[in-house]
């Protein structure tokens, strides 16, 4: 099996805060995946350092062998829900339509193509219905669906979603399971970040535990075992922390 | 009108119409208090690029040569400010705070010493404090027009990336966008409407003129293209109106009769407008309270009908009042809307009044059952509740609950739930 997502040595800080700390992680094709840690454990950042989104201090990310430049095509990203203002003037329509923009160009009007296909994501995460509503006006579980529709017109291999979860009522979780597995069916690979241990065993078949380092990664059956919750949960990694905060404080001191 | 005034009034609008367009992206960015802070950095740079002109030999009034200072500090200040963010552990807010006062304060010390010795009065540069349009001379007009258009063009040539930049920066920066590069573009382009209104609207006050169009825009729609729209011509009727206001006395600075233009716009909007209005929604709330008076009242009737069976008999009004203690003018409002007939003291349910107040009570009785059976509340906590949500629930959820239910014929009290109207 190849592999979609590589990190090799990754550390990440903000400003002298050390976020992430010599990650060393490769993640087959073909999988449900769920990243899964404590609060400030680097989840949402692993995911925007695999896409390029935050500087790196040290290490590599290669996405299907390639540099995310290269394989940006190939990937499409559903960021938190509460990263964005809802009350922006928009439609449902025209925030699916922004997920066509990669591939249609930043200047170019849309066609009849790209409209379909807009459509037709809307159809398949049920909001179609909704295609005109203001996004003002959509509850937490319809915006969740209309990110999610902004992904699926990208036609990605590999999704990146940060907590789809999050705070969606019953029907849009199941919505989104389903929608987890079809994409899978059909070949592609989804990483999520997850912030629910308890329903991660049964919505994915990966498992990446963090907390600012990596824990265990691999099969869920093989890593969602005690011995690594506990070492993902408990404690807070305190010696590790310290050494690496004077260690990038020394860095900038020399640099400055 | 006198082409002085034409010229003003042309420079005022055009002014306006720079400025709320990109005032939209900037309110929409959160980029209001950024618009402030570099209008007030502009003002070292008009007093230096004056001091310039005069020890260079050139023209220190020449209006290309005030708005290139203008422009370097504001820029300068920008920079500043983004960097103080980026790599001090000031907040963005702080660091605008202090860029902003920082440079206004060294503004005004050039500006007192030139009054005193470079005959700065003469050249009018106190004017910048608050703005003249009345000084605006046709070459400040055509370096306005210029450099306005092209702000325009840009804005609506990279429509589409600043809407992603806007939106969600990130989702656009995994997309590919150069986002770093459009947001300091977008900055430019605030930075060069803002220099381009100093003589108008004066540094004190021009970020209103930026912020205020937008806001009153938002009111009115929910498309970007068509608040960019809109804002332009809130700014331009604004501008115009200001620069009228002032030229009719000439001791009045343009600036703030500008910036009160645009506020009326803005409180015309904020009440007015359909959606988000004040008053449409205080006429909704009116209307949503009238419609729970009328069908609590018909509850109270359903109530009075069930004891003996008799729903449409005639009531005594005061009968009907002491169930809970209703007020008078629900049996008028109720009346209105034609739920009852009344002859005398006497009111009764027509068919209409009949089936919404058996719409009302399976609401209710539903609602509590459900709320005894699903969330295990005490019996006793349920009726006030279920008091609420009988007037909110649609239909469609109701039918799901029902169903959900099993569709029960009794609620926790024993009572029955009404399966339409009785005959």
């Amino acid at each position: 099996m190849s592999t979609a997502l590589e990190f090799h040595d990754l550390t990440v800080a903000y400003h002298t805060k050390p976020v992430l700390w010599d990650v060393d992680l490769s993640v087959p094709t073909g999988r449900l995946v769920a990243i899964v840690g404590p609060n400030g454990a680097g989840k949402s950042t692993l995911m925007k350092a695999a896409l390029d989104l935050v500087p790196l201090a040290s290490g590599y990310v290669r996405i299907f062998g390639q540099h995310y430049e290269e394989s940006r095509g190939r990937v499409a990203y559903v960021p938190q829900r509460e990263s964005v203002d809802w009350d922006f003037p928009a439609t449902v329509f025209d925030v699916v339509m922004m997920g066509r923009y990669g591939r249609l160009g930043w200047f170019r009007r849309p066609g009849r193509g790209d409209r379909n296909a807009a459509m037709e994501a809307l159809e398949k995460v049920g909001m179609a219905e909704f295609a005109d509503r203001q996004i003002s006006r959509l509850s937490g579980g319809q915006q969740q669906r209309t990110f999610l529709a902004r992904a699926l017109v990208q036609d990605a291999e590999l999704y990146m979603m940060d907590e789809p979860f999050a705070g969606v009522d019953a029907v849009t979780e199941r919505a989104i399971v389903q929608l987890l597995r079809d994409l899978q069916q059909k070949g592609r690979t989804v990483v999520c970040v997850h912030h629910d241990l308890q329903t991660a065993p049964e919505y994915y078949d990966w498992l990446v535990l963090l907390n600012m380092r990596l824990v265990a990664a691999g099969p869920m059956e093989e890593v969602f075992v005690t011995e690594n919750l506990h070492r993902t949960y408990g404690g807070r990694l305190s010696i590790l922390e310290q050494a690496a905060t004077s260690l990038l404080r020394g860095q900038k001191g020399a640099r400055a | 009108m006198s082409a002085t005034l034409v010229t003003v009034l042309c420079g005022a609008m055009l002014l306006g119409a720079v400025a709320g367009a990109l005032g939209c992206f900037a309110v929409l960015k959160r980029h209001s208090l950024l618009g402030d802070a570099l209008a007030h950095a502009a003002l070292p740079g008009v007093c230096l690029a004056y001091m310039f002109g005069l020890t260079a030999g050139l023209d220190p009034r020449h209006p290309l040569l005030l708005f290139g200072g203008a422009l370097a500090t504001a820029w300068l200040g920008t920079v500043m400010i983004m960097g103080i963010a980026r790599t001090t552990r000031l907040k963005y807010d702080a660091a605008i705070g202090i860029v902003l006062s920082v440079f206004f304060g060294a503004g005004i010390v050039l500006l007192t010493y030139l009054q005193k010795n470079g005959g700065a009065q003469q050249a009018g540069l106190d004017k910048f404090l608050f703005g003249q349009a009345a000084a605006l001379s046709r070459g400040d007009v055509w370096t306005m027009a210029v450099f306005g258009a092209i702000v325009l063009g840009v804005v609506v040539l990279c429509f589409r990336p600043f809407k992603l930049v806007v939106f969600n920066a990130e989702h656009a920066g995994s997309l590919g966008l150069p986002v770093r590069r459009y947001e300091l573009l977008l900055v430019t382009l605030i930075v060069v409407a803002v220099v381009l209104g100093l003589r108008t609207v004066g540094v004190v006050l021009i970020a209103a003129l930026l912020v205020t169009p937008a806001a009153a825009a938002r009111q009115w729609t929910e498309k970007l293209s068509v608040m960019v729209l809109l804002a332009a011509l809130f700014g331009m009727a604004a501008g115009g109106l200001g620069a009228y206001l002032s030229a009719q006395s000439a001791r009045m600075p343009t600036g703030p009769l500008i910036v009160l233009s645009a506020t009326a716009l803005l409180l015309v909007s904020l009440l007015l407008s359909p959606r988000r209005g004040l008053l449409w929604a205080w006429v909704r709330r009116r209307r949503n309270r009238e419609r729970v008076r009328i069908e609590n009242l018909l509850k109270d009737m359903w109530r009075l009908g069930e004891m003996d069976q008799r729903y449409t008999a005639p009531r005594a009004v005061s009968d009907v009042l002491a169930v809970r203690g209703a007020a008078l003018r629900a049996i008028r409002e109720a009346r209105e809307s034609r739920f009852l007939t009344q002859e005398g003291t006497q009111v009764r349910l027509t068919e209409r009044g009949l089936e919404r107040a058996a719409r009302i009570v399976r609401n209710h009785r539903i609602w509590e059952l459900y709320l005894s059976n699903r969330l295990d509340l005490a019996d006793d906590h349920l009726h006030r509740d279920a008091e609420d949500m009988e007037h909110a629930l649609d239909d469609e959820v109701l039918e799901q609950i029902d169903e959900a239910l099993g569709r029960p014929a009794q609620d926790p009290h024993g009572r029955p739930i009404p399966r339409g109207v009785p005959a």
